[in-house]
């Protein structure tokens, strides 16, 4: 399965060239970028871990991608993403959000039906144990 | 207009009869609008030999405190605050016969929070008045503390990203279709292939309700296995719009509840059901984490046509006063009504947090909507994934893309449409971002992105030739320059 979460999930995994003109693309609108991984990428996890803190005040992606160069060396099994955050008044919130790094293995979801009242079922999405998810 | 002898003051204004409502105080050239007035804009067209002051004037009365003859009960009252002013009257540009009538109402003539109310007194009872051609409510401006009587947006297109996660593209949706006589099995068959294939959201049509070939438990059911199904497949968040538009409110909130109960995101509603039934439903989804979709099912039978009726852009302002996340607004190049300015207006009245006055967009006054949530504006309706760059362009990344019969009708199947327009959006979000004129190069920008997708290539093919261009009927009437004044 690929994990589709993020802005450009259809496409080809994006390059280092890609990345950095995105990362330049949110600077221009003065949002700070923030690099964030996680091995949970359950789709109702909001908070993937923080590599340090956003980054506010940056005129060149350069530097963010020296930071997720070393967060890849660090995490590079895990999921990656990065954001672009806009403070102005009204949003103060994330403006666009992507994948740049995932896991050799990806992660995979099952549904568990509990049958409830009536023909009603609740739904809880679980990760796959990692020996099923090769299949 | 200074043929008028102005208003009659004193006794002789209460002498019982009848006197024109230019002279009872509902014409008022003098009179400047306060902060808290709430303002609208008539579109007048009288009949023949009717002084266009006269009939402005009598719409401000009509829509006030006036009946057709003196009434001494005025005078129980604080007669001259409570009476509608019109204060300006122009004649339409290029429109021989037409007025654009400016009339103020002060604050206190409307209950609170009540779109209901703040409705019966603005077109409840002046559209049908003998001495017009007719009437057509263009536009309004509402005070602040107007404003901030009403709830607004449940959720806002703010939380609905964070809520979904998904951000910095428009969001994809899909009409299931046909839109009468699948069965439950059936149509949960049709969102699960798009919602899996790549859509965010799936929707049912506005005509969806609980029919012998489907009743609604039945829908509810099928739709959100399918949705669970596809979120577990995706790993990303997903919804379809479940319509729960009803006979009575005691059945709304039965299908709502259940949609909850189910654990849907989203819960859908018809305009047809009433401005009343629309706030009840907005409270309901504020207190249930709802996002509240709102179909404008009905809506051109009267924003249609610029004579006569209520524009778009108003009933737009009032939905966001009344509290719904997702209003249909349009797509320009699609099958439905829409010129890209007028268009362009409605887009900026539900996503912006101040409307300055542009004319050339339908928008007559400045209007700050207080930090009420923003509404995401939908465009649906004979759109497809070739027209991607202009969808961008025109609609900007704030909206819902719905391609109902562009992800259905693929020729390998739904879940292929979904793909072949996630693919489309994704490549030419890229493609912004980078700085690219994408604009120009959207063809361009598509046909590469096809070369790694097929279902993206088989889409451009089928439907390259398809374009909707007609005359629009609803356009902007305006000069560049000031108006000059009757």
């Amino acid at each position: 399965m690929k994990l589709t979460q993020g802005c450009f999930s259809f496409l080809p995994d994006l390059t280092d060239d890609q990345i950095y003109k995105q990362v330049q693309y949110c600077l221009a609108n003065g949002w700070a970028v923030n690099i964030e991984f996680t091995d949970d990428p359950h789709p109702r996890n909001t908070y993937w871990e923080m590599w340090g803190l956003p980054m506010f005040d940056l005129q060149d992606a350069a530097g963010v991608m020296m930071e997720l160069a070393e967060c890849r060396r660090v995490y590079g099994d895990r999921y990656i993403r990065i954001s672009g955050f806009d403070s102005s008044h009204g949003w103060e919130s994330v403006r666009i959000s992507f994948i740049v790094n995932r896991p050799p293995k990806e992660a995979e979801f099952e549904l568990v039906r509990q049958e409830v009242g009536g023909r009603a079922i609740r739904y809880t999405t679980v990760r796959k144990p990692a020996a099923h998810a090769e299949q | 207009m200074n043929a008028h002898a102005g208003t009659v003051r004193g006794k002789e204004r209460y002498r019982s009869g009848t006197m024109e409502y230019a002279r009872m105080g509902y014409w008022e050239p003098e009179y400047t609008p306060k902060d808290t007035d709430v303002i609208a804009l008539f579109r007048v067209t009288p009949q023949d030999g009717v002084d266009p002051i006269e009939a402005s004037a009598a719409v401000a009365g009509e829509s006030s405190t006036a009946t057709w003859t003196v009434v001494w009960t005025d005078r129980l009252t604080a007669a001259e605050k409570y009476r509608a002013k019109c204060y300006r009257v122009d004649p339409v540009p290029g429109t021989p016969g037409s007025y654009f009538a400016y009339i103020a109402y002060d604050l206190d003539l409307f209950e609170p929070g009540s779109i209901a109310n703040l409705s019966a007194s603005i077109i409840g009872n002046v559209f049908g008045f003998k001495p017009l051609k007719a009437l057509r409510l263009e536009d309004m401006r509402f005070p602040v503390a107007y404003v901030k009587t009403f709830q607004g947006p449940a959720t806002g297109i703010v939380v609905e990203r964070e809520r979904l996660d998904k951000f910095g593209r428009p969001l994809l949706g899909a009409t299931v279709k046909p839109k009468l006589g699948l069965s439950g099995r059936n149509y949960g068959r049709v969102v699960y292939e798009a919602l899996k294939g790549g859509l965010d959201f799936t929707k049912d049509d506005e005509n969806i309700n609980s029919q012998p070939f489907m009743h609604w438990r039945d829908r509810f059911l099928y739709c959100m296995e399918a949705v669970n199904r596809a979120q577990a497949a995706s790993g990303e968040v997903k919804g379809t719009y479940l319509n729960v538009t009803a006979a009575t409110m005691e059945d709304m909130y039965e299908r709502a509840e259940f949609a909850k109960e189910l654990g849907s995101c989203i819960v859908m509603i018809d305009l047809v059901i009433g401005y009343t039934a629309i706030q009840s439903m907005a409270k309901w989804a504020r207190r249930n984490d709802m996002i509240l979709h709102l179909h404008r099912a009905g809506h051109s039978t009267y924003t249609r046509q610029k004579s006569h009726g209520v524009s778009f852009r108003v009933i737009a302002k009032w939905m966001r006063l009344a509290g719904v996340d997702h209003i249909h607004a349009g797509t320009v190049v699609g099958k439905l009504e829409g010129d890209p300015n007028t268009t362009r207006g409605y887009y900026d009245v539900c996503r912006e947090e101040f409307n300055p006055t542009r004319l050339e967009h339908g928008i007559f006054f400045d209007q700050s909507w207080a930090s009420l949530n923003k509404m995401m504006p939908v465009a649906s309706g004979g759109i497809h994934a070739g027209q991607m760059h202009q969808l961008l362009d025109l609609l900007g990344e704030d909206v819902v893309l719905q391609f109902g019969g562009g992800t259905i009708g693929h020729p390998m199947g739904i879940a292929a449409g979904a793909i072949a327009n996630r693919v489309a959006l994704e490549a030419m979000i890229l493609a912004r971002n980078e700085g690219r004129d994408y604009v120009h190069e959207g063809p361009e920008i598509l046909a590469k992105a096809a070369q790694t997708c097929t279902p993206l290539k088989s889409a451009l093919e089928v439907w390259k030739d398809v374009t909707f261009n007609y005359q629009s009927t609803d356009t902007p009437d305006f000069v560049p320059t000031a108006l000059e004044t009757v």
